[in-house]
């Protein structure tokens, strides 16, 4: 039944791609049309396949191996999120390329920077990110509500759906089919696509909560849930638009400074919903279960999350200060982003005082190490927020690279790390396998992704503070003394620094490619264990098969 | 204490979805809602207008072309930014703009004030490779605009969707669309009609190639015209305190 309706739909998308393609007055909205046509296609080719009673090791049959649980959408998104992951830092490397070799785009309108930016930030925000989200989102709500997915089927159509939102994104920016709004770039048909997808996510989500057999909704799921909802809440407002005619351009609703701080109402929440909260629900379930302890306080996580999310929402005008947005508005952003130092922290407490007990393990457990970088990169890049949000450090600060090297502390070290050593825990499982290939490679992951961030974010410290020194400097006689070219000369050496600092973050998640690919064909590295100059302890050194696979994971206290 | 309490929030998935909703809802609606009823949000000043279609068209190609990645348009109330760009920028003048580009980041200078500022030549010489008058500069090159004609069929459709977000194009604006999006940049048309509904819209051949109308054009004349609008000989700023 519900197959025959699901059939319905796509093929009402796909006349909708045919009107595209027969109606476009640009090239572009005729290519999104055709990859539109093409997912439809395949879409009714599978559900129609499906038609046939469910096979062993079908797409909607749990995976017995693994407790039961819907595993197949899991697996799925660990690829996604790996391959997703390096296109996106690898477009990141190209663009930190072009800053520092201006010439290395040829004129060419598809490999401008402007055209590439907005590619790198989707990619690993919502491509990278937005995977590691929805797969880890779906292992852990099964494992913490002791269920199986609502609606496997449902789950499938959300991951679908999901690259099909990326692949329209992304193409278009290189396209050039853009609304112009820092991270929500594409254009109404694609946000309309993302509306579907994102309610059918919450649907999934929360009919599994519901079916659940803890009496407790586990810690991660709040976090889980509340990201969920608050982006689909921004979302909406921020990208309500009307379109010229049937094409691939429209114009949004909001205007000037009202567009301004809806925009960064949104683009803070972005950060603070999809950035923070969202890799706060993974944190909650990988944390304690890597490191095989409980949750730290569970008062501190009741504390933390409503403070949290009450807070963060409050932050946006932070990103516009002393701009024409009025002053009421700007003190409002800059008070409460300076309160939200504290929830913050709280999230970074509990998570690694999780590991109290357990400290030795950052030794021996390279996942464990990578978590508690990404705790400290959170902490510090939370604590370096509230210091940029203050009305006269942004002075300086806005505009500058210094806000680049701040996002990059948080994305690399805090988002990176966490996803990183998510996807290493979940790597054997999903491939149902005994062990990782290598935890050296991972090791040598660590120490890459850790030198990648340090060259990136010190260089862009000493930029964008220069930067904005250099901007403001007057001499003796009252004149400018630089011209702003000569401040943009200035920065070549630390764009070189940045570059680097990409590339070896780049070869870091490259090693992980490497490693998953390995461990999803079942092979083990022939290697020295980590700790070789310690003795051997084989009850650090454990083979996951010899624990119980996909045990619950237990509600805090 | 209440924690014992949050236990019925965590049993019911419907409680904790709806108090999280009404949670992230206060913030937003708290600092955006007045934005839009306090009458002193935008200063009242003379000249802001609708731009000319050409004009759309020429800010079109700077959000296709991701310009906001590296310009603001936004001028911060400092003495170097004042000296450097000029009188810092006012809310009135992106009332007209869906969406806003205000910007995050200045890889390049701001752009709030740069039109009259250089010359149409140094502008196509600039935007065709920008090493050629800037040695230091780290911009993309975009050749391409001049050799491409402007394409805008449904340019009166682009001011219908204007003015249904709100933006006060008038029927004869409307109807007129595709003659004024022509004139603009046509040496031999006469652009009264055109000023006449566009106030201090500058009308000429922008890219050097008078025979045809290009992007460049298009993108040229949107430049030439930014800041250019406010008479700030008649601007009040105590007026308008905020």
């Amino acid at each position: 039944m519900s197959s025959f309706f699901s059939i319905g739909a796509y093929l009402l998308f796909g006349i909708l791609s045919l009107f595209m393609i027969a109606t476009a007055t640009s090239a572009g909205f005729a290519i999104h049309g055709v990859i539109i046509l093409i997912a439809c296609i395949l879409a009714v080719a599978t559900t129609v396949g499906r038609l046939q009673p469910a096979a062993e090791g079908g797409w909607l049959v749990p995976d017995r191996s693994n407790g039961g649980y819907h595993d197949g959408v899991v697996k799925a998104g660990v690829i996604a999120t790996v391959f997703w992951g390096v296109t996106g830092l690898l477009v990141g490397v190209v663009i930190a390329a072009q800053l520092t070799f201006p010439t290395l785009g040829w004129g060419v309108e598809y490999l401008s920077f402007g055209r590439l930016r907005p590619l790198h930030t989707s990619a690993v925000i919502f491509a990278f990110g937005g995977n590691a989200l929805l797969c880890t989102s779906f292992w852990v709500v099964q494992r913490t509500c002791r269920a199986q997915l609502w609606a496997p089927g449902l789950a499938w159509f959300v991951f679908w759906g999901y690259q099909l939102f990326i692949v329209l994104a992304a193409t278009g920016y290189v396209l050039g089919i853009t609304q112009s709004k820092e991270y929500a770039e594409p254009e109404w048909y694609v946000d309309l696509w993302l509306t579907i997808v994102w309610v059918a996510y919450l649907a999934v989500y929360m009919g599994t909560i519901v079916k659940r057999r803890e009496p407790h909704i586990y810690v991660a799921n709040w976090f889980y849930l509340a990201f969920i909802i608050t982006i689909a809440m921004l979302h909406v407002v921020n990208n309500l638009a009307v379109p010229v005619g049937f094409s691939d351009k429209s114009y949004g609703v909001w205007a000037g400074v009202q567009d301004a701080l809806t925009q960064w109402w949104y683009g803070h929440n972005a950060v603070g919903f999809f950035l923070t909260a969202g890799f706060l629900g993974m944190m909650y379930y990988f944390v304690p279960k890597q490191a095989g302890k409980p949750v730290y306080s569970y008062r501190l996580s009741i504390v933390h999350f409503w403070s949290l999310i009450f807070l963060y929402i409050w932050a946006g005008p932070h990103h516009l200060h002393y701009t024409a947005l009025p002053d009421w508005a700007q003190t409002l952003g800059m008070v409460f982003s300076i309160m939200l130092w504290m929830p913050s922290w709280g999230g970074m407490i509990n998570g690694l005082m999780t590991l109290e007990g357990a400290w030795d393990k950052i030794r021996t457990d390279p996942i464990i190490r990578m978590q508690v970088a990404a705790l400290a990169f959170y902490g510090m890049s939370t604590f370096e927020g509230p210091v940029m949000s203050i009305r006269s450090v942004n002075g300086l600060s806005h505009y500058t690279d210094w806000t680049i090297g701040h996002v990059h502390s948080g994305a690399l070290g805090w988002v990176g790390m966490i996803s990183f050593s998510s996807m290493y825990f979940l790597a054997p499982r999903v491939f149902g396998v005994a062990r990782l290939y290598s935890l050296r490679m991972i090791n040598w992951h660590f120490w890459l992704a850790m030198g990648g961030i340090t060259l990136y974010t010190a260089s862009m410290w000493v930029a964008g503070i220069m930067q904005g020194l250099m901007w403001r400097e007057f001499n003796a006689e009252g004149y400018l003394v630089y011209s702003f070219a000569e401040v943009t000369a200035a920065m070549h050496p630390y764009y070189l620094i940045r570059l680097l600092g990409g590339v070896l973050y780049l070869l870091g998640a490259v090693m992980m490619v490497v490693n998953i690919w390995m461990t999803a064909k079942g092979r083990v590295r022939d290697e020295a264990p980590l700790d070789a100059g310690a003795p051997h302890n084989p009850h650090l050194d454990k083979p996951l098969a010899e624990r119980p696979l996909a045990p619950a994971a237990q509600p805090a206290e | 204490m209440a924690f014992e309490n949050h236990a019925k929030i965590e049993r019911n998935v419907t409680i904790l979805a709806v108090l999280t909703l009404v949670v992230v809802m206060i913030g937003g609606l708290v600092q955006l809602v007045p934005l839009f009823f306090l009458e002193n949000t935008i200063e009242k000043v003379e000249g802001v207008r609708p731009y000319t279609p050409l004009e759309l068209a020429g800010r079109n190609i700077y959000i296709r072309e991701g310009c906001y990645s590296c310009h603001s348009q936004m001028v911060r109330p400092f003495r170097d930014e004042a000296e450097r760009f000029g009188h810092y920028s006012l809310a009135a003048e992106s009332m007209y703009d869906h969406p806003f580009q205000w910007g995050s980041k200045r890889t390049g200078p701001d752009l709030a004030r740069v039109g009259n500022r250089y010359s149409d030549e140094w502008h196509v010489q600039h935007l065709t490779n920008p090493r050629d008058v800037v040695p230091e500069s780290i911009m993309p090159s975009y050749p391409f605009l001049k050799k491409r004609e402007l394409s805008m069929p449904d340019v009166a459709a682009h001011l219908k969707a204007n003015r249904a977000v709100g933006v006060p194009y008038t029927d004869a604006q409307i109807e007129n669309a595709m003659a004024d999006l022509k004139a603009q940049a046509d040496p031999n048309a006469d652009p009264t009609d055109l000023q006449a509904r566009y106030p201090k819209a500058q009308a000429r051949d922008f890219d050097g190639d008078p025979a045809r109308l290009t992007e460049m054009d298009a993108l040229v004349a949107y430049l030439q015209m930014l800041g250019t609008l406010v008479d700030f000989d008649s601007y009040v700023p105590e007026q308008n305190r905020r």
